[in-house]
C-alpha cells in the first residue's frame, strides 16, 4: 500500500536538507540592496503616478479644452500596453533619435508614464462622486474654484479614490521585476545572476520574501487608511 | 421700518431650453427685511434663490446687491457669494470636517480672516442654537435637525449681508422642524436680512414682513402676511392656500363614514 505519509515527510526532510542557510546568510545582504533599489524606484515613479494621474483627472473632469484630449489618449496608451514594452521604448527607441535616457530614469519615468493612467482613472471616478450639492455649498461659501478643489473635492475624491489607488499602487510595485530588462540591479536581476549557479530553491524562497516584505506592509497602511477614511463618516 | 434697499431684483429671466422658469420677477428687498416666498413646487422660487447667488446664470434682467449690479457679467461671483449666506434643504456639511472646521473654512480660507476671531464669532454662534458642545463632532454623527443648524452657522460666520434659505425643513423629521425654525425666527428678531422659501406656512405668518407669492415663474402676489393669509387678493393664491387646509374635509369625510356604516 502506497504510505502517503511517509512520502510526504521523505518530501519534507529532502526540501529541508536542501535549504542551504549558508547561501541564503551569504546572499541576504544582496537582495536587500536589491530591495531598497526596488523600493526607490517604485516609490519615485509611484509618486509620480499620482502626480500625472491627478492632473490628468482634473483636465477630463473640467473638460479643458485641447488638453483634455491629450490626456485621453495619454491614457488609453498608457493603460493599453506592456510596460516590458514601454521600458524598451524608451530605453533602445529613443537612442535612435539621440536620446540616451539612463536606465534609472528610464525605470521612474516608465513606471510614472504606466501608473498615471491607472491612477488619472482611480481620481477620475473619485472626483465624479462628489456630489452637486457638495460643489454648490462650497461656492456658496465663497470659495474660488481652486479653494473648492483643494479643500472641497479632493479630500472627497481622495476617499472614494484610496481602494483603486492602493490597488495601483501595489500593481505598479508588483511591475517593477521587469526593471531588470533594461540592466537595473533590481531584485529579479538578482535573482537572475544567482539561478545560474543553481541554489534555485533558496534563490526562489529569496525572491518572494523581499517582495513580500515590500509590498505586505503597502497593503497594510493603504488598509488602514482606508478604515480611517470610513470612520472619519465620509458617507455623511 | 427698513429703510435702505439690500436687494433689488429687476424684470429677472431664466430659461431651461425651452422652458422659462422666471418670467419677469422684480423684488426689492430692504435692510432687515424678512421675505418669505410662497407658491407651488415649480413655480420656480428655489431657481429665484439659486439666481441671486449665481448658482444658476440669469437671461435677462438685473440683479443689484447694495445699489450695484452682480449680474452685468464683470462679477466675480466668490466675492458676492461671501456677502450672500445660502443653506439649502439637504444641509450639505462638508462629511470630511468637523462642525468647527465646516464653519471656519469660508472664514478663513475665502475671507482671510483672524482664526482666532472667527473661532470665537464661531463658538458664539454655535452657543446660540445650542450646538456648542457638538464643535468637534462629524456631521455624521448629528441629527438632521443639528446638521442644519450647523448649516446655517456655517453661512452666518460670513457676517453676509442677507441669508437665503431654500425649503430648509422640507427634508426633516416633524419633530426637529421646530428647532431649525427657531433659530431662524430668532435670526429675523435680531434684524438680518432674509428670503426664505418655504411650505411651513404658520412659520411663515409668524417670521415673514411680506409674504411673496409665486406661479408659474412670475410674481401673483406680494402682500404683509395677515392680509395674505386671511384674505388673498387672487384665486390662484387661494386655490393654494387651500392645499394646507384639513379641517373642513375630514369632518365631511368621518360623517359620511358614519352614515355608511349606520
Amino acid at each position: 500500500m502506497y504510505d502517503c505519509a511517509a512520502k510526504g515527510r521523505e518530501f519534507f526532510h529532502q526540501g529541508e536538507a536542501d535549504l542551504d542557510s549558508a547561501f541564503v546568510i551569504e546572499y541576504a545582504p544582496m537582495f536587500a540592496r536589491a530591495a531598497v533599489l526596488t523600493v526607490s524606484l517604485a516609490a519615485a515613479g509611484i509618486v509620480l503616478a499620482v502626480i500625472l494621474g491627478l492632473a490628468c483627472a482634473l483636465i477630463r473632469y473640467f473638460k479643458v479644452p485641447v488638453l483634455r484630449r491629450v490626456a485621453g489618449f495619454y491614457i488609453e496608451v498608457s493603460r493599453n500596453t506592456p510596460l516590458m514594452i514601454q521600458l524598451f521604448f524608451l530605453y533602445y527607441g529613443l537612442t535612435r533619435i539621440g536620446i540616451l535616457l539612463e536606465g534609472v530614469t528610464c525605470a521612474i519615468v516608465g513606471l510614472a508614464f504606466l501608473g498615471g493612467g491607472y491612477m488619472a482613472e482611480a481620481f477620475r471616478a473619485g472626483l465624479e462622486a462628489v456630489s452637486r450639492n457638495q460643489i454648490e455649498t462650497g461656492l456658496s461659501i465663497g470659495l474660488s474654484r481652486r479653494q473648492l478643489i483643494r479643500y472641497v473635492m479632493l479630500p472627497q475624491a481622495f476617499a472614494v479614490a484610496i481602494p483603486a489607488i492602493s490597488a495601483n499602487t501595489i500593481f505598479l510595485m508588483k511591475e517593477t521585476s521587469v526593471f531588470s530588462i533594461i540592466a537595473l540591479p533590481d531584485l529579479v536581476y538578482v535573482a537572475k545572476d544567482l539561478l545560474k549557479e543553481g541554489h534555485s530553491g533558496e534563490t526562489n524562497l529569496m525572491l518572494v520574501v523581499s517582495y513580500l516584505m515590500i509590498i505586505l506592509p503597502v497593503s497594510i497602511i493603504f488598509s488602514l487608511l482606508e478604515r480611517r477614511v470610513r470612520r472619519a463618516g465620509f458617507s455623511g | 421700518m427698513p429703510c435702505r434697499t439690500v436687494l433689488n431684483i429687476i424684470d429677472l429671466h431664466k430659461r431651461y431650453g425651452q422652458l422659462e422658469v422666471l418670467h419677469g420677477v422684480s423684488l426689492e428687498v430692504k435692510k432687515g427685511q424678512v421675505l418669505v416666498v410662497v407658491g407651488p413646487s415649480g413655480c420656480g422660487k428655489s431657481t429665484l434663490l439659486r439666481c441671486i447667488n449665481g448658482l444658476e446664470p440669469i437671461d435677462s434682467g438685473n440683479i443689484e446687491l447694495n445699489g450695484g449690479s452682480i449680474t452685468d457679467g464683470k462679477t466675480r461671483w466668490n466675492l458676492v457669494r461671501q456677502k450672500i449666506g445660502m443653506v439649502f434643504q439637504s444641509y450639505d456639511l462638508f462629511p470630511h470636517m468637523t462642525v468647527m472646521e465646516n464653519i471656519l473654512l469660508g472664514p478663513l480660507k475665502a475671507q482671510g480672516r483672524n482664526r482666532a476671531e472667527v473661532e470665537h464669532e464661531a463658538e458664539e454662534l454655535l452657543e446660540r442654537v445650542g450646538l456648542l458642545d457638538r464643535r468637534d463632532s462629524w456631521p455624521g454623527q448629528l441629527s438632521g435637525g443639528q446638521k442644519q443648524r450647523v448649516a446655517i452657522v456655517r453661512a452666518l460666520c460670513m457676517q453676509p449681508e442677507i441669508m437665503l434659505f431654500d425649503e430648509v425643513t422640507a427634508s426633516l423629521d416633524p419633530e426637529m422642524v421646530r428647532e431649525v425654525l427657531d433659530v431662524m425666527l430668532e435670526l429675523a428678531r435680531r434684524g438680518m436680512t432674509m428670503i426664505i422659501v418655504t411650505h411651513e406656512m404658520a412659520f411663515a405668518k409668524a417670521v415673514a414682513d411680506r409674504v411673496i407669492f409665486m406661479d408659474a415663474g412670475v410674481i401673483v402676489e406680494s402682500a404683509p402676511p395677515d392680509q395674505f393669509f386671511e384674505n388673498p387678493a387672487s384665486e390662484r393664491a387661494r386655490k393654494f392656500l387651500n392645499i394646507f387646509q384639513f379641517t373642513g374635509v375630514t369632518k365631511e369625510e368621518q360623517t359620511d363614514e358614519k352614515n355608511g356604516s349606520n
